[in-house]
């Protein structure tokens, strides 16, 4: 008997992966590895906004003596204004991410259908706002000048100005690799171009929207920074309201109170990935490597 | 398909929604700065006149523009590089699909869920001199540890870049999987047969292939990072002795002092320096990739 001198027919034999001991000790990597670059910084979030003031006064990762997690959460919830600044988030938040999608969208599909020249012009402005960083300081003098200064309306346009590329960026090259064929039957059965997009194009759009959708939450969600600038001081969002107690000196002494702050806000976007982590892993993924 | 066709199955004023916001709220902020940078528009005056070159001479003299571009670069190039070990370290090592990987990939996503300021207030509370970290380091090492991590005009930068890489790692992590995941495996297995060590086949046939996910990652990264703001503002506030003040920092601290034109100018600079910046940024990582 002969041993074959190429290899395996089967792919079963595969070639030992990293050899056994690196192979063994690798989960026990893996565990120490969680452990101190992410359990570290967790555990004291949730010790601490779990702690009474004046154990919270040093903040370490000494367990608390005793777990007041829900008082300080119930504390938070009713000094911390966080009813009014939740619903400030939402109302932004669900708004400027409607918008965005529909007009992105809506401008994609005519980007990637024409191709003409004016269209390349008009893309490469559309998709600039990707890198290019927002003019922070004139919009304010802008929209004081519109009278939109410190108003939920400035605040959407703002976002939706900003997020408007990604998403065209996104759909557009996905509307390249839908085939004209479906839009074409569609128009056969008499249907105007307003039926078609809603009722072909966007239905196909599904899995690029949601990780648009995903990724705009993310942005808008936690953002403070554009949120100073034209609503500040007006309107409350749930960062925003982090940021201005945390800068007062109000919660100096109050880490448990800040800590708990932190643990409300990050609740309803870890619920959300929670839910759908599958589908937001592959739809981050999905549209980054081509 | 002929122009008059395509103007009606396609018509132009699908696109008016979309320009018309870009215009009032991205353009229109962005010919603004072109415009305001060189005025002496502050709160302190009902008038806005303009002043030539001044707030940029200003800005040159005192040395204010200089450092904060190198801040602002050094900051983005050190994000760049540790989001992106840390992010291809993890996925090297969370590879395979077992349940603890996944459990483990999980874990690694919540920073990149949570608000950049709370991760900004976390590490500042770990960070302190008498904080959590110095504190295992001491069990650690035997003797008590009391390291200044934000209190340090040289290395506090690295540290708050550090910081920041912890914070999105998870996402380059992501995308170095997905990287890794479109490299075939007959590819790694003929390398194999033809005696490559696994260490050769790594190096010389699949990480080649993930250039994409390189070229995503350290654009993104780079370029993200110079518009950064919140986990700078949350742990150091620029300090100490502003020598962690990136241009979003300048931007936010002199307009809270109501220097509005001069606010104005560092923003024009910004704008400047990414634009000029992501060109050659982004067409040299594709040129690597087409080379590979």
């Amino acid at each position: 008997m002969t041993i074959p001198a190429y290899g395996a027919r089967g792919r079963r034999v595969r070639p030992p992966r990293a050899s056994g001991l690196a192979a063994r000790l690798r989960p026990f990597a893996v565990v120490a590895l969680v452990a101190t670059v992410m359990g570290v910084p967790l555990w004291l979030i949730v010790s601490t906004a779990a702690k009474s003031q004046s154990e919270a006064l040093s903040p370490d990762l000494s367990p608390p003596s005793r777990w007041l997690l829900w008082d300080n959460l119930a504390q938070v919830w009713t000094q911390g204004d966080i009813p009014a600044a939740f619903l400030g988030s939402v109302l932004i938040v669900v708004p400027a991410v409607a918008l965005v999608l529909t007009f992105g969208s809506m401008a994609a599909w005519i980007l990637a259908r024409r191709a003409t020249r004016l269209n390349a012009v008009l893309y490469a402005l559309a998709i600039s706002g990707i890198v290019l960083p927002p003019a922070v300081v004139t919009i304010v003098l802008l929209l004081r000048q519109l009278g939109l200064a410190g108003t939920l309306t400035g605040m959407i346009g703002v976002y939706v100005g900003i997020y408007l590329s990604t998403v065209v960026f996104f759909v557009t090259g996905f509307v390249r690799t839908v085939p004209l064929s479906i839009e074409e039957a569609a128009r056969m059965d008499g249907a105007g171009p307003v039926r078609v997009f809603v009722s072909v194009i966007l239905p196909m759009l599904r899995p690029v929207l949601a990780t648009a959708t995903i990724l705009i939450c993310l942005y808008v969600w936690n953002d403070v920074f554009y949120a100073f600038f034209v609503i500040g001081g007006r309107m409350d969002t749930l960062p925003l309201n982090l940021f201005q107690v945390a800068n007062a000196g109000l919660y100096l002494n109050n880490w448990h109170l800040i800590f708990a702050y932190i643990i409300l806000m990050s609740l309803p976007l870890l619920v959300v990935f929670a839910v759908a982590q599958r589908r937001i892993i592959s739809g981050i993924t999905g549209g980054a490597v081509k | 398909m002929t122009v008059t066709s395509a103007r009606r199955t396609h018509p132009m004023w699908f696109l008016i929604p979309a320009f018309a916001i870009l215009f009032v709220f991205f353009f229109l902020p962005t010919l603004f700065n072109f415009i305001y940078a060189f005025t002496d528009w502050s709160s302190f005056k009902s008038e806005i006149r303009p002043v030539g070159l001044d707030n940029l001479t200003d800005l040159l003299s005192d040395g204010t523009l200089f450092s904060a571009l190198r801040i602002t670069v050094s900051y983005a190039v050190l994000v760049a590089l540790f989001q992106n070990l840390f992010g291809f370290g993890l996925a090297v090592l969370l590879e395979r699909d077992t349940w603890l990987n996944r459990v483990a990939r999980l874990f690694f996503l919540i920073p990149v869920l949570m608000s950049a300021l709370a991760v900004g207030y976390v590490f500042q509370a770990l960070l302190k001199p008498h904080g959590s970290l110095n504190g295992l380091l001491g069990g650690l090492l035997g003797h008590p540890v009391s390291v200044a991590w934000l209190g340090d005009t040289t290395w506090t930068l690295v540290v708050v870049s550090v910081i920041h890489a912890w914070k999105w790692m998870g996402l380059s992590m992501l995308i170095y999987l997905a990287g890794l995941k479109t490299v075939p495996e007959d590819v790694t297995e003929a390398a194999r047969m033809d005696g490559a060590s696994p260490w050769q086949a790594f190096w010389s046939i699949r990480f080649p292939l993930l250039a994409p996910a390189v070229t995503f990652n350290v654009a993104t990264a780079l370029l993200g990072s110079m518009n950064g703001f919140d986990i700078v503002q949350a742990t150091t506030g620029g300090g100490p002795a502003r020598s962690t003040e990136i241009l979003n920092i300048f931007i936010y601290r002199t307009f809270g002092q109501g220097l509005f034109a001069q606010a104005t100018t560092m923003s024009l600079v910004l704008f400047l320096l990414v634009g000029l910046l992501a060109f050659p940024v982004i067409r040299t990582l594709r040129k690597r990739e087409e080379i590979l």
